[in-house]
C-alpha cells in the first residue's frame, strides 16, 4: 500500500529538501499538544483556559472551541474529578490483564478519557469521585485517576 | 433552498459481492466485482459513469483508483472520509453534484477485505488519548453503552435483543454470513471483550463489496429497474474523540434524522424499514431513540420481544445487518442497498410487503459523523 508515496518520502530525499531550504525555518515555538507533554513529563497536569471567554479548553488546542479566541493561558487544575462512564477492556494476563478505561469529568468542565486504577477495573463506577495524579503508563507520563474515597489526598 | 433535493436523484443500480471470506483479492478488485454488478443492474456501460464516490481506511486516493481501474475520465470525484457512515454521506454529496450538472451518472462504491487481506490499522490519531490505549472502535461504544445503562436502566439483555433479531432476519437472507439460531443466552454469555460489550455485541469482520448508480430524476425511468428516489438527506457530526461527544446516550442523529425526515416530508411513523449501522448492538438503541422511533431511553424497551426482528411492529436491518449479515470495516453501502432492495421488493423471504418508504442512518467514527436518509418509491415522490 502506498509504496509510490513511501518512496518519494525516503529518508535521503527529505533530508535533502530539508537541506536545501534549510534558512527558511519558520518560527520554533512548540505546539500545544508538545507543551502538555512537557508539563506532564515534569510532573505537571495542566490545561487551557480561555482569556476571552473564562472556558478550559482539553484536549489541548489553537484556539477556543468555545469561542474561537486563540489567547489561552496554561494552568493548573484542582485534579479533583468524577467518572462519567466505564469499561472494562479484557485482555490476557500474559499480555498484561484488564485495565479500566473511564470518562472523567474534571471539575473545570472538561471530561477527558483516562483510567482509574486504584480500584478493580470492573468496581469503577459512574459518579465515583476520583483524583488526578501524573503517572506512568508503559513507560509514558499520563494523567491517571485515583479514587480518593480510598483516602488518597495527593491531589 | 436544500428542499430542492427531494427527489432530485434516483438509485438505478446496485450490485453487491458475496460476503465472508474471498480469500487472494485486493479491495479493489472486490469493488471492482460490486461495480460491475451494479453496472449490469442499471444496464449502462462503464463509460457512462462520470461521477465517483469512493473512501476505504486502506488507500488515501480512491476515486482515482477507482477511475483509473475503470478506465473512465471522471468529471467529478468525492472521497471524502467519514467513517462507516461515508457512503449515505456520498449519496448527498451525488445528489447534489447531480443536481448541479457537475456529474450525470454517480457511482458510490466501496471494496473491502477486512477478513481474509493483511490486518490494518487505520492511520494513528495522534491524540491525548493514545497512552491510555483505547481499544477503538469497541472501548467507545462500550462507553456509551454503560452510560445508557446508568440513565436508563438499559440491560444486557436488552442489548442481546438487538443481536437475535438480526439474526433471525439474516436467517431470511440467504447472502448473510451467519444464520445460526442464536438466543438472549448465548449473546449475554459470550466473552466479554470491553464491558458491557461481549463478542456477540460485535458486529461481523467481512470481506465484500457494494456498489450504487445513481441519476437525476428526469433520466430515472430510462433503466430497467424501478428507480428508487431519494426523499431526505442530512449529515451532522458532535466529536471525533469519544471524550468530546457531549452526550453519550444522543448522536448526532437526532439532528441529522429531523433533518432528513424534514426534507422529505414524512416522519418516523411513516416509514416501513429501517436499516441502521449495528457496528455494536447499542447503536441500534441509541438510533431508533436519536431518529424518533421511541423515545429517549426506551429503546432498550422497544427493541424488547422482538418488536424489531421478523413479525415485530418495526422491521430494522432487514438484511441481518452489520451483526449477522456482512460488515467489512465500512458497513454504510449495504444499509442504502438493502433499503433499495427493499423499496423493489427484490427481497424475497425478509420482503416488506408493499415497502414504500425506507430510512437509513449511517454511522461513522466513535458514534460521531450521523448520516440519515429516507428513500422512496415513485408514489412517494
Amino acid at each position: 500500500m502506498l509504496k509510490s508515496f513511501a518512496c518519494h518520502q525516503s529518508p535521503e530525499v527529505k533530508e535533502a529538501v530539508l537541506d536545501n531550504n534549510k534558512n527558511n525555518t519558520a518560527s520554533a515555538v512548540p505546539g500545544p499538544l508538545h507543551i502538555y507533554e512537557e508539563n506532564l513529563a515534569k510532573g505537571e497536569f495542566k490545561i487551557q483556559q480561555c482569556k476571552d471567554c473564562g472556558q478550559h479548553v482539553f484536549y489541548p488546542r489553537y484556539l477556543c472551541h468555545h469561542c474561537g479566541s486563540t489567547d489561552l493561558k496554561w494552568v493548573a487544575v484542582s485534579g479533583r474529578g468524577s467518572v462519567y462512564s466505564t469499561s472494562v477492556v479484557r485482555q490476557r494476563p500474559e499480555k498484561g490483564g484488564d485495565y479500566n478505561l473511564s470518562l472523567i469529568d474534571l471539575e473545570e468542565g472538561p471530561r477527558m478519557l483516562s483510567r482509574v486504577i486504584d480500584v478493580a477495573p470492573d468496581e469503577v463506577t459512574i459518579g465515583m469521585e476520583v483524583s488526578a495524579h501524573v503517572g506512568m503508563i508503559n513507560d509514558l507520563p499520563a494523567v491517571v485517576f485515583y479514587n480518593k474515597e480510598q483516602g488518597n489526598k495527593e491531589w | 433552498m436544500v428542499d430542492s433535493l427531494r427527489g432530485s436523484a434516483a438509485v438505478v443500480g446496485v450490485g453487491l459481492t458475496e460476503f465472508g471470506r474471498l480469500p487472494d483479492r485486493t479491495h479493489m478488485e472486490i469493488m471492482a466485482d460490486a461495480i460491475s454488478k451494479a453496472i449490469a443492474d442499471a444496464g449502462i456501460n462503464k463509460n457512462e459513469i462520470d461521477g465517483i464516490f469512493s473512501a476505504n481506511f486502506v488507500e488515501m486516493l480512491t476515486p482515482l483508483t477507482v477511475a483509473e481501474y475503470l478506465g473512465i475520465n471522471p468529471t467529478y470525484m468525492d472521497g471524502t472520509n467519514t467513517g462507516g457512515s461515508v457512503f449515505v454521506n456520498s449519496m448527498q454529496s451525488a445528489a447534489a453534484a447531480l443536481s448541479l450538472g457537475l456529474c450525470n451518472v454517480a457511482l458510490i462504491c466501496y471494496g473491502s477485505n477486512s477478513a481474509t487481506g493483511p490486518f490494518t490499522h487505520p492511520p494513528a490519531m495522534h491524540t491525548v488519548e493514545d497512552v491510555y490505549r483505547p481499544r477503538n472502535p469497541i472501548s467507545p461504544y462500550a462507553l456509551a453503552a454503560k452510560r445508557h445503562m446508568h440513565e436508563f436502566g438499559t440491560t444486557k439483555e436488552q442489548l442481546a435483543e438487538v443481536a437475535v433479531s438480526a439474526r433471525a432476519w439474516a436467517q431470511l437472507n440467504p447472502a448473510a454470513t451467519m444464520r445460526d439460531p442464536l438466543t438472549i443466552e448465548d449473546v449475554v454469555n459470550a466473552r466479554m471483550i470491553v464491558d458491557p460489550l461481549g463478542l456477540l455485541d460485535c458486529c461481523l469482520v467481512s470481506d465484500g463489496g457494494a456498489a450504487m448508480i445513481m441519476v437525476r430524476k428526469d433520466r430515472a425511468k430510462d433503466f430497467p429497474k424501478q428507480p428508487v428516489y431519494m426523499l431526505g438527506v442530512g449529515s451532522r457530526t458532535d466529536h471525533n474523540l469519544i471524550s468530546c461527544m457531549p452526550d453519550l446516550t444522543t448522536t448526532a442523529a437526532k439532528e441529522s434524522a429531523a433533518a432528513a425526515f424534514a426534507m422529505a416530508g414524512v416522519t418516523p411513523k411513516d416509514i416501513d424499514v429501517v436499516e441502521l449501522y449495528d457496528a455494536f448492538t447499542i447503536n441500534t438503541i441509541l438510533f431508533l431513540e436519536d431518529m424518533g422511533f421511541c423515545e429517549k431511553g426506551e429503546g432498550g424497551s422497544f427493541v424488547s420481544n422482538g418488536n424489531i426482528a421478523p413479525g415485530g411492529s418495526l422491521p430494522v436491518n432487514t438484511n441481518g445487518g452489520g451483526l449477522s449479515c456482512v460488515h467489512p470495516g465500512m458497513y454504510g453501502m449495504f444499509l442504502m442497498i438493502e433499503a433499495v432492495q427493499q423499496l423493489r421488493a427484490e427481497c424475497g423471504d425478509r420482503q416488506i410487503k408493499g415497502a414504500k418508504l425506507a430510512a437509513c442512518n449511517g454511522n461513522g467514527g466513535f458514534l460521531a459523523s450521523q448520516v440519515t436518509a429516507v428513500f422512496g418509491t415513485e408514489e412517494t415522490l
